[in-house]
């Protein structure tokens, strides 16, 4: 094996152990969360005031 | 922080807190490949100087989408961009359809990148001595990871989108200067420019490449619901987007016609690594392979961004089932959309040919630009100026309008002489698609939601 296959080897592990990352995610997200909240943007809103978690408000505190 | 019931009052909203650089980068990130590699077969359809008249009357073309989407987006400041204006100004079956030509846009440019990516890594593989050497590892990597940057936020995503632009913009102009367009030292083009060997029907074959060079600025407004500014950052980021391009459009043809026979350009990979190979300067062969990567890895992620924004809107609508309108209570992106067009594009980019893919990406966006030129002119006649706020107001209405369209038949034309077979294919697939939309989805969609801009009534009704 080459060191180029090893660099092949790499590419797929990582691209394996993202997706399954997002995945897994994703899964645990849409599990701790209630569908309605979710879902609950709407189009072109730009009232931060009443959105969860304060500390990801992008210094609109 | 978890909590699994909704508290009454509570909402989870994209981030607003990207810049008009991020807007900028966004659109020129998406585009600026096709000065890397792409526009040279217009080279190959009719000469040097036909792809020349390509790059300005594609120019023109972009200059009026971006000045028709500046005016539009400053008062639509929603996700989903072109989706989202057609839905408020011509209805809901165009706004699907307009949705539906942005996902395949961005989604087969973001496959075709990961391809040319791939491909890039195989060749360095190759001509480093290795035997055997696989595109396909790359092809995935470029496309999970590009995906799971998007799913971790909008702000990093387009920070490093500004970074990777910025570098391959720059490289594209320290080659410029280091060719010394004063001078014959390097260039030749009394030489090699060859008139139109092909006559005036090159020239207009020769515009179905010609769209590369600019391919994706009207991506830019898909931020609109994550800018602070939306009225203001989403003009000057598009504004000076298409300026950006005009000039590395330009430069990239004369550094390149200049330096390579006509025969050899139009069917090149990379033609401006090829023009710095040409140079037998090693520091500026690095840079431009380096800006060769940099602009492939920054249209593929701007592409996730735009695209998973477009699904997503449409989603929210109901317009598709709304599970894909749902946004990450922490990350604050749309991440079920992100996710899901994460197989979509590894299948086209797996198994689809190059030339196909990026052929269904044109036609897509030039079905979304058709529509546009429509789209500006009811805009202006259901609410003329000064009936909402514009946050900025394109000049000379209706000349863009009435040029795009004139511009946008003539291409149509063009791809007809190269893939009227794939024109036909996406044409009838749409009009299925439009179809199931009108006879089954639309009674899924809550009406009065999904109208949320606060515009006087139209004039006329």
């Amino acid at each position: 094996m080459n060191s180029f296959q090893l660099l092949e080897y790499g590419a797929w592990a990582l691209s394996a152990l993202l997706g399954l990352w997002m995945l897994f995610d994703m899964i645990k997200t849409n599990k701790a969360y209630d569908e309605d909240l979710l879902t609950s943007s709407k189009e072109g809103e730009i009232d931060d005031t009443l959105v969860i978690d304060p500390t990801h408000q992008g210094g609109h505190q | 922080m978890t909590q699994s019931t909704a508290v009454h009052g509570e909402k989870i909203s994209l981030l607003r807190v990207l810049g008009p650089g991020h807007v900028w980068a966004l659109g020129v990130g998406i585009v600026l490949v096709g000065e890397y590699m792409g526009w040279n077969f217009a080279v190959g359809k009719g000469g040097m100087i036909a792809a020349l008249i390509a790059c300005w009357v594609a120019g023109l073309l972009y200059t009026c989408v971006a000045m028709i989407d500046s005016e539009v987006t400053s008062t639509v400041a929603a996700a989903g961009g072109q989706y989202a204006q057609a839905k408020h100004i011509v209805g809901p079956l165009m706004a699907f359809n307009v949705g539906l030509y942005l996902v395949f846009a961005y989604t087969m440019l973001e496959a075709a990148n990961a391809i040319t990516l791939g491909y890039l890594v195989q060749t360095v593989g190759t001509m480093a001595g290795f035997s055997d050497v696989h595109d396909k590892p790359f092809i995935v990597l470029t496309i999970i990871f590009l995906a799971w940057l998007n799913y971790r936020g909008v702000y990093a995503t387009l920070t490093v989108n500004l970074v990777l632009t910025a570098i391959a913009f720059i490289a594209i102009l320290i080659l410029f200067a280091a060719v010394k367009p004063w001078s014959n030292e390097l260039l030749d083009h009394k030489a090699l420019l060859n008139g139109l060997p092909y006559g005036w029907l090159g020239v207009i074959a020769s515009l179905h490449f010609g769209l590369w060079y600019y391919l994706g600025i009207e991506g830019t407004c898909q931020a609109a619901e994550e800018v602070r500014s939306p009225a203001r950052s989403l003009p000057l980021g598009t504004m000076t987007g298409i300026m950006t391009l005009l000039i590395a459009a330009t430069m990239t043809w004369y550094v390149c016609s200049g330096l390579m026979p006509w025969e050899y350009l139009g069917q090149a990979v990379t033609p401006l690594f090829d023009a710095a190979r040409l140079t037998n300067s090693m520091p500026l062969m690095v840079l431009l392979f380096v800006g060769t990567v940099f602009s492939t890895l920054a249209s593929a992620n701007g592409c996730i961004n735009d695209a998973s924004r477009a699904w997503f809107s449409m989603g929210r609508d109901r317009y598709l089932p709304i599970w894909f309108g749902a946004v990450h209570p922490t990350n604050r992106t749309p991440y079920r959309s992100i996710v899901f067009l994460v197989p979509v594009a590894l299948v086209f980019a797996y198994f689809a040919p190059l030339d196909q893919v990026i052929t269904f990406s044109i036609l897509s966006g030039l079905l979304g630009y058709t529509y546009m030129s429509f789209n500006v002119i009811l805009f202006r006649r259901k609410w003329p100026l000064g009936t909402i706020k514009r946050g900025y107001i394109h000049p000379f209405h209706p000349l863009p309008a009435i040029v795009l369209l004139v511009l946008c038949s003539v291409t149509y034309f063009a791809v007809f002489l190269g893939y009227g077979t794939q024109l036909v294919a996406m044409l009838v697939f749409f009009m299925v698609a439009s179809l199931w939309f009108h006879f089954h989805r639309y009674q899924y969609v809550r009406r009065g939601d999904q109208f949320t801009m606060q515009w006087p009534r139209p004039q006329g009704y």
